[in-house]
């Protein structure tokens, strides 16, 4: 007891401020190695002679106008895939045979195919039954049925990993299976896939340079109408991959503040 | 044995209690090859307060939830006020038995030894989303009603908290609370305070205890044995997927007349002052 009390407080402020300081070395390290090996990247630019800042001026905005396509295409895709993936979850858990047949030959379907493949159906080959789609809603086509198809797994995966009681707690109150589903189950499989979901979007972001090959005027469609009449690729591509890294880390940022909310919340 | 369990054993039905609400005949339950429910045939009267006990295994949480098909019974029948469900495994999909079901379902509320509280929803709200969802209650209506059992359990102050922030007791309070909204005609708690730290034990027994001294009809599946004889109309002792002996506290705890029962008290009462 007497230890306890005895306990020099002056160590205890030194051990704060200790603490402090190997954070504030670390964070101060991490800025560091990032700035040097960005300006290591734009050295060798230099070096290799490849920098036209004119031509920066006067294309880099259009390329950059491209990114509010990338950003509609992906939210647009990302809400259908959610709702297809709802559907999914829900027919592959069915009981029903030829619910749960539809909804495993679609992840099948989809997941067996190159994403590239979907996308040229949906635009180059429909049209050969008559179905003719704007590059545009065709690419939001595609890559919705593609996410939809993996988020089913997802989804499924987050109804069944809510506790068997609470599903339980509802029937015996009750509620017919519709509601023990829509307002019991579902609003806490959501809350454990969101994360899951936040990954799925950004890699939807990065896919979505895809549909730049049925000529979406997006990001990457813009760098190659920019940077290829005048060879200047390598600026045009690095200008490319730059945006889609910050639209990257941009919303890596948000789902990691709604992931922490989330968690914070009420469960 | 099944045709003594079937009416109120021994002595007569004491005044209080009202006709039979729930009756169970012939029940059987199997787990795969096991055989938990080895016909079971019991009657619980209005405004009894009815203790099942038993070692674990027993098949008293069995009884309890085949009583309202969250586990289906395999052969047998449950009647509760008048609606009689009898057990149908081989057709148990279809919608119309669903819908059966869960009429029956309507008549008995349940409480659940893990709480099982909507962990998305307030205190508030887990209490009237059936009442307005499944009995068309008017929100304003069911909320009155909801904060009148939440005060009665003694958490109206906790109305708007999440699940999450409330202790165990609190929780199974709630619990109390939410089955009770939805008035059923019997309350079943399948092992209540089993979940609970031991000094949370005591606020929902007390609940347990006035629900009980009130007249609400309930069937309770409990390892406490003080409580079951404060609160208890009835206790029924089960061994081996069958009730072998049943009767007030008084003889059933005190005085209990088959060797199973005697050996199972043994261990409990021994170290309690009579």
């Amino acid at each position: 007891m007497s230890v306890i009390e005895a306990a020099p407080r002056p160590i205890l402020a030194e051990m704060a401020s200790a603490q402090r300081r190997a954070r504030a070395s670390f964070r101060a390290q991490f800025v560091l190695v990032w700035a040097g090996l960005l300006g290591l990247i734009a050295l060798l630019l230099l070096v290799t002679d490849n920098v036209d800042v004119p031509w920066i001026d006067e294309w880099a905005g259009f390329i950059l106008g491209g990114a509010g396509i990338t950003i509609l295409v992906c939210v647009a895709s990302i809400i259908f895939a959610t709702l297809l993936a709802i559907l999914g979850a829900l027919g592959r858990l069915s009981k029903v045979p030829v619910i749960y047949s539809l909804a495993s030959f679609y992840v099948s379907l989809v997941r067996g195919t190159p994403l590239l493949v979907q996308i040229f159906f949906v635009y180059f080959a429909l049209p050969q039954v008559g179905i003719i789609i704007d590059p545009i809603p065709a690419g939001i086509i595609a890559l919705s049925f593609n996410y939809g198809a993996y988020m089913t797994e997802i989804f499924r995966a987050g109804i069944q990993a809510v506790p068997r009681g609470q599903r339980e707690a509802a029937e015996a109150l009750g509620l017919p299976e519709r509601l023990v589903m829509r307002r019991v189950v579902l609003p806490q499989a959501t809350r454990i896939v969101i994360p899951a979901i936040g990954n799925e979007f950004i890699a939807m972001i990065k896919d979505s340079a895809l549909v730049s090959t049925i000529g979406v005027q997006e990001v990457l469609w813009r760098a190659g109408v920019a940077g290829r009449p005048t060879l200047h690729t390598l600026q045009a591509f690095m200008i490319a991959a730059l945006i889609y890294w910050v639209l990257t880390i941009v919303f890596s940022y948000f789902q990691e503040r709604l992931e922490r909310r989330m968690a914070r919340g009420d469960r | 044995m099944n045709e003594t369990a079937a009416t109120y054993p021994s002595q007569p039905k004491p005044a209080h209690l009202g006709e039979p609400i729930v009756s169970i005949r012939g029940l059987h339950k199997y787990f795969g090859q096991n055989h938990v429910l080895r016909g079971v045939d019991l009657d619980v009267w209005q405004r009894e307060a009815m203790m099942i006990i038993g070692r674990s295994g027993s098949g008293k949480t069995t009884l309890l939830r085949c009583t309202n098909f969250l586990d289906e019974p395999t052969e047998g029948s449950i009647e509760i006020d008048g609606l009689r469900v009898a057990a149908d495994p081989l057709h148990s999909r279809s919608r119309s038995y669903r819908e059966r079901i869960r009429q029956l379902r309507l008549r008995a509320g349940m409480v659940f030894q893990d709480f099982n509280l909507f962990p998305h929803m307030t205190a508030l709200d887990n209490c009237i989303e059936a009442p307005t969802r499944v009995r068309r209650v008017p929100r304003k209506e069911a909320i009155e009603l909801a904060e009148r059992y939440l005060a009665k359990v003694g958490l109206i102050e906790k109305r708007n908290e999440h699940p999450a922030r409330l202790s165990g007791g609190q929780k199974q309070r709630v619990a109390i609370a939410r089955a009770l909204c939805m008035q059923p005609k019997v309350l079943m708690f399948d092992e209540p305070t089993s979940a609970l730290d031991p000094e949370l034990v005591g606020e929902v027994l007390k609940v347990m205890e006035d629900l009980a001294h009130e007249g609400t009809t309930m069937i309770v599946v409990t390892h406490e044995m003080h409580f079951a004889r404060e609160a208890a109309d009835r206790v029924l002792f089960m061994e081996e997927g069958g009730i072998v002996e049943q009767g007030p506290p008084e003889q059933v705890l005190n005085d209990p007349q088959d060797q199973r029962t005697k050996q199972f008290l043994r261990r409990f009462l021994t170290p309690e002052p009579a």
